[in-house]
């Protein structure tokens, strides 16, 4: 069991988490997940890191509420409850070294992840560009703790109610148009998002690491659910990710694999909703 | 007058029991495991206790079920087998104990499995027999993985008085018992109790431990671990590497059988974890895995379920049983057949192309080598395929443990007769050494390292 130190809302639906984990805490390094299950009928669910404290044991993850379980953990767990399993830390770690300039782009709830590697990279001392998109202004978050990591921030809106209005591929464009030396782009973020700055930055050689979000059961390398192609070699993101090569990534096929299960996520959520607007009715 | 025919097992009739999970065979009663009992010879030179993997005294018990003592045959058992609920029914008998048996020669053998499982099955529903502790040593050792191998080795080293922690990567223990064989023929309500029992001698199990990341082997041993046992079996599915097999729909057994067996995918949406099956589905592979995953699609649901094995029926890797229950469920068996490309359209799976096989010359592992026949591709139409040919190494300890020699697949060199690896106190036993074997022959290795085990932390 893994009490949850904190919980707060960052913007609607998207909510972050300390959960207790010392363990993990300990050894997580940028760019590694964890898997979590809520309860005994769970489903094992990935989530990327965000921090890890090793004095309170605390690991930070950022939850976006798009199906049934996300839902049901902003909705049911709160500080003081308990998670039944937490299993970390999984995946590859971000290779962090020291590329002189980077650029790191964030989207939506993508920007969490990237939190952690931008910090890593400015520690090995790298001059880091941040670049995060949201939808809308009512949906960004970590802004502060952007601007204090990255040497240069720029945030982008769809609708310009923050920041730039556009795509975070705007200002990629202009950065590597400006004919800086850029030594590496990561990008992480919806699988549309990863794909376009991968293409764009295939244009001018930059090497771009994207991380993969695919379809996880164990996490562990044993179900292969999460295979991706990458230089059309079938990789598993748990075991050989979730980081890959973004000039290489079969983005069509990432996108195609993670839609498979729709029906039975929406079924499911569904369900729940249903369940719970019927408990709020009868404790009316 | 030796009867020539086993006693037969009462199952759930083919056609109801494709419609549930509940278990196949029913089991004995206690007349029908006496009149088994009775069949035995009693060898003098026992041919079958050399044949089991974990040396169960098969005659001693026998006689003991014969005398309808079942408390000392479960004991007799016991003491050389920690899993007799497991191995009673997966175990391939046919090709151990029984595959040896003297009354085999001419009659059927003495069902030694199903006496196992009677054994077992009576110990549950009665007194439980309580294996007898040693005496603290003060001696810790660390076992990873909680499936056959590790299970046994720390049953083994419990008893002998040592203190024995099993790390397991998933959220419960049982490794493939959990997530691979199927409910219908391993119901998890017993693997649990098997593995409760181990925990009430003392065994401690930590569930979520990812060794290789969160601690390495290196860290357990200098955290004041005297050994360490690596029985983290064979957890990578191999794919067949043809065009399309990333289609969604394509899954591989391992998958197909966690999302079901760990996850209750086939009790979805009361739990979270979903599946699909379609009305069609073809699993490639002859072996158990491959009999387990046809079997469970449909009961999933599925109208049609067919296997494609690139060999002939008397290469099949399956145990009799399993291929023999295939069958009366109506799974279609396609023999010599073997895939060549998966079909989609919109990014899903909608059929196979097939091409058939001949046998040709005896290939290194004796069996007659399957060859392509020219010109005979065909086509299925299928709405998911599940791929059942094998699993490598687990990769997470083999790669983040510094000193311990690999085979150029990534298995674990260890000796076969004491599971030492080349790292001084690392001990390996398993499918993470052998390959994908059974769960009897991973138990049997488990029982060989823990004795080495004893030896070494007891002499250090």
């Amino acid at each position: 069991m893994h009490r949850i130190l904190s919980k707060r809302t960052l913007a609607p639906g998207i909510r972050e988490y300390v959960i207790e984990a010392p363990e993990v805490a300990a050894s997580a390094k940028a760019g590694q997940f964890i898997v979590l299950r809520l309860h005994e009928r769970g489903e094992r669910i990935p989530l990327t890191m965000v921090n890890c404290d090793q004095e309170t044991g605390g690991v930070t993850l950022v939850v976006q509420e798009v199906g049934k379980t996300t839902r049901e953990m902003g909705d049911r767990f709160e500080v003081g409850d308990s998670v039944l399993d937490f299993a970390g830390p999984l995946g590859r770690p971000t290779e962090v070294e020291n590329y002189g300039t980077v650029v790191c782009v964030g989207g939506g709830v993508g920007i969490a992840p990237l939190y952690p590697i931008v910090r890593a990279l400015r520690k090995a001392g790298n001059t880091v560009v941040g670049i995060v998109g949201y939808r809308s202004r009512d949906l960004s978050f970590y802004d502060e703790e952007f601007r204090e990591a990255c040497d240069e921030f720029i945030v982008m809106t769809n609708d310009g109610s923050l920041g730039g209005k556009g795509f975070v591929s705007d200002p990629l464009r202009e950065v590597l148009e400006s004919g800086r030396s850029v030594g590496h782009v990561w990008a992480i973020g919806p699988a549309i998002m990863m794909k376009v700055c991968s293409e764009l930055t295939r244009e001018f050689g930059v090497p771009t690491t994207v991380s993969l979000n695919s379809v996880m059961i164990d996490g562990t390398g044993m179900c292969g659910g999460c295979r991706v192609e990458v230089g059309g070699v079938a990789r598993f993101a748990c075991v050989d990710g979730p980081e890959f090569d973004g000039h290489k990534v079969d983005f069509d096929l990432l996108m195609s694999r993670q839609g498979y299960y729709a029906e039975e996520e929406a079924c499911s959520l569904d369900r729940y909703l249903a369940e719970t607007s019927n408990s709020e009715k009868g404790a009316t | 007058m030796t009867r020539e025919k086993q006693v037969p097992m009462r199952e759930q009739a083919p056609e109801d029991r494709i419609r549930n999970f509940d278990e196949v065979p029913r089991g004995y009663t206690e007349d029908e495991a006496v009149l088994e009992a009775e069949r035995c010879l009693q060898c003098r030179n026992a041919p079958c206790v050399d044949g089991c993997p974990v040396g169960i005294d098969i005659p001693r018990f026998i006689e003991q079920v014969k005398a309808r003592r079942f408390a000392d045959a479960i004991a007799t058992i016991k003491a050389a087998n920690a899993l007799p609920a497991v191995c009673g029914r997966v175990c391939p008998q046919e090709n151990q104990c029984q595959g040896v048996c003297t009354l085999g020669i001419r009659f059927e053998p003495v069902a030694i499995g199903r006496l196992e499982r009677f054994c077992a099955d009576w110990e549950a529903e009665h007194e439980p027999c309580c294996p007898e502790v040693a005496a603290d040593t003060g001696k810790r050792v660390a076992v990873i993985g909680a499936g056959p191998a590790g299970l046994t080795v720390a049953g083994e080293l419990r008893r002998l008085g040592h203190e024995v922690t099993i790390f397991e990567l998933l959220h419960v223990a049982g490794g493939v018992l959990m997530y691979g064989i199927p409910e219908f023929r391993l119901p998890k309500a017993i693997v649990g109790r098997e593995i409760d029992a181990l925990c009430q001698t003392g065994v401690k199990i930590k569930v979520n431990q990812v060794i290789g990341q969160a601690q390495t082997v290196d860290d357990l041993l200098e955290s004041g671990f005297d050994a360490v046992f690596v029985g983290t079996g064979a957890g990578l599915p191999r794919f067949l590497g043809v065009p399309g097999e990333n289609l969604n729909g394509v899954y591989s057994a391992n998958e197909f059988l966690t999302r079901t067996n760990l996850m209750s995918a086939y009790r979805f949406p009361e739990y979270d974890t979903p599946i699909k099956v379609g009305r069609r589905v073809i699993t490639v592979g002859g072996g158990n895995v491959a009999m387990d995953s046809s079997r469970t699609a449909l009961r999933l649901g599925a109208e049609t379920s067919m296997i494609v094995y690139r060999r002939s029926e008397e290469e099949l890797p399956a145990r009799a049983e399993e291929a023999h229950h295939a069958k009366e469920e109506g799974i279609d068996f396609r023999l010599l057949t073997n895939p060549i490309e998966f079909l989609g359209e919109d990014g899903r799976l909608v059929g196979v192309r097939c091409i058939r096989m001949e046998l040709g010359t005896p290939d290194d592992s004796g069996r007659r080598r399957p060859v392509p026949v020219e010109g005979s591709e065909f086509e299925i139409d299928v709405d998911t395929a599940v791929i059942a040919v094998g699993n490598g190494p687990h990769p997470l300890v083999p790669q983040t443990t510094p000193g311990l020699d690999l085979t150029r697949w990534g298995n674990i060199v260890a000796d076969p007769e004491t599971g030492q690896t080349s790292k001084a106190g690392v001990f390996a036993g398993g499918d993470i050494v052998t390959g994908a074997a059974t769960v009897i022959e991973a138990m049997g290795a488990g029982k060989r390292a823990a004795a080495a085990i004893d030896a070494h932390v007891t002499s250090a």
